[in-house]
């Protein structure tokens, strides 16, 4: 059984607690990292995590692009989309096929 | 890899040429391999493109609904009506096989009732609070599926990206460097062959030389003494 958590911060978060997501509301570079690298660890398949919050570890994220688990997946903050999401798909494509075709 | 020296023999040519009939065969099968995971990763990232658009749109729907209704209520009472979920989410992971790819495959189980969303009564909170968790649980199945299909298309990137490598490795180093070397060692032993046969030659001329010096001497000397006798 896996679990899915929302990272972020507390504004945008808050709405997926009544769902019945585990929510981490993060708004800190250090403690987002140590954050993440937890959640890894611990059985969660999918790491929701703002585009805000996720502009201060993209390092970190990018090293479980490969992995299998969790899945950590941008979604735009209670500020509005930063086109990152988009960005992730283009980047991919791009890694892939050696050319942005789309 | 270029500059190793090579034993011009036949043994060698032998199994040189045996490795290039495999690495042929690996990169056509590589190449197959390549173009039908580009195929499915292009589906993928149609899906995907899809996805994200409708889950942002939701997604800022509901955040406006949200900041509608942290307007309206205290910070305090909506942390409060939000604090004690009256489901919980759990996910099961399968794994898909796309081209000897291992893909996840969500499932999610909510647990309570379902029907009912609002862990809070209705007394105390605002309209607003209702409409922005509708918009919410609304927008987390494709949510969720957003995330396995980015998932998805993460690790064919990956996959791609290997494949192509070796597609080219095997193109443009492999193969060439086997079929100089081929070359190189079938024209040394042509040219082995060719001085061998000419050495050949020259060793029977000799010879013949030889013998017919012989003769020669033999005929002189008999004459000499047919002469003497005479």
């Amino acid at each position: 059984m896996y679990k899915v958590a929302v990272m972020g911060d507390r504004d945008s978060v808050l709405g997926f607690r009544a769902l019945g997501l585990d929510v981490f509301p993060c708004e800190e570079a250090s403690e987002a990292r140590k954050l993440l690298h937890q959640l890894a660890r611990e059985d969660y398949a999918v790491v929701y995590i703002t585009e805000q919050l996720s502009t201060l570890i993209s390092q970190e994220i990018e090293r479980y692009k490969d992995r299998m688990t969790p899945a950590v997946i941008l979604i735009p903050g209670r500020s509005g989309s930063l086109g990152l999401g988009a960005g992730a798909l283009q980047s991919a494509v791009e890694r892939a096929v050696g050319a942005d075709i789309l | 890899m270029a500059s190793t020296t090579i034993n011009p023999t036949r043994m060698e040519l032998t199994r040189l040429k045996t490795r290039r009939t495999t690495a042929i065969r690996g990169h056509k099968l590589l190449k197959d391999k390549r173009d039908e995971l580009m195929r499915q990763f292009l589906d993928i990232v149609r899906r995907n493109k899809e996805l994200r658009q409708k889950v942002e749109e939701g997604l800022m729907e509901a955040h406006s609904a949200f900041t509608v209704a942290s307007a309206v209520m205290s910070p305090e009472m909506l942390e409060q009506a939000l604090s004690y979920p009256k489901q919980q989410v759990t996910l099961d992971m399968k794994l898909r096989n796309i081209m000897s790819v291992n893909v996840p495959q969500y499932t999610f189980h909510q647990s309570g009732d379902g029907a009912e969303i609002f862990p809070y009564g209705f007394a105390q909170t605002s309209g607003e609070l209702d409409d922005a968790l509708e918009a919410l649980s609304g927008v987390f199945r494709d949510m969720l599926e957003l995330a396995q299909v980015e998932k998805t298309m993460q690790l064919l990137a990956q996959e791609i990206e290997k494949t192509r490598r070796r597609v080219n490795a095997l193109e443009y180093v492999m193969i060439p460097e086997y079929e100089k070397n081929i070359k190189y060692i079938s024209m040394k032993l042509d040219e082995n062959e060719r001085s061998t046969t000419a050495r050949l030659m020259k060793v029977k001329d000799m010879m013949l030389e030889e013998q017919v010096r012989k003769a020669e001497e033999k005929r002189r000397a008999r004459e000499a003494q047919r002469e003497n006798r005479a």
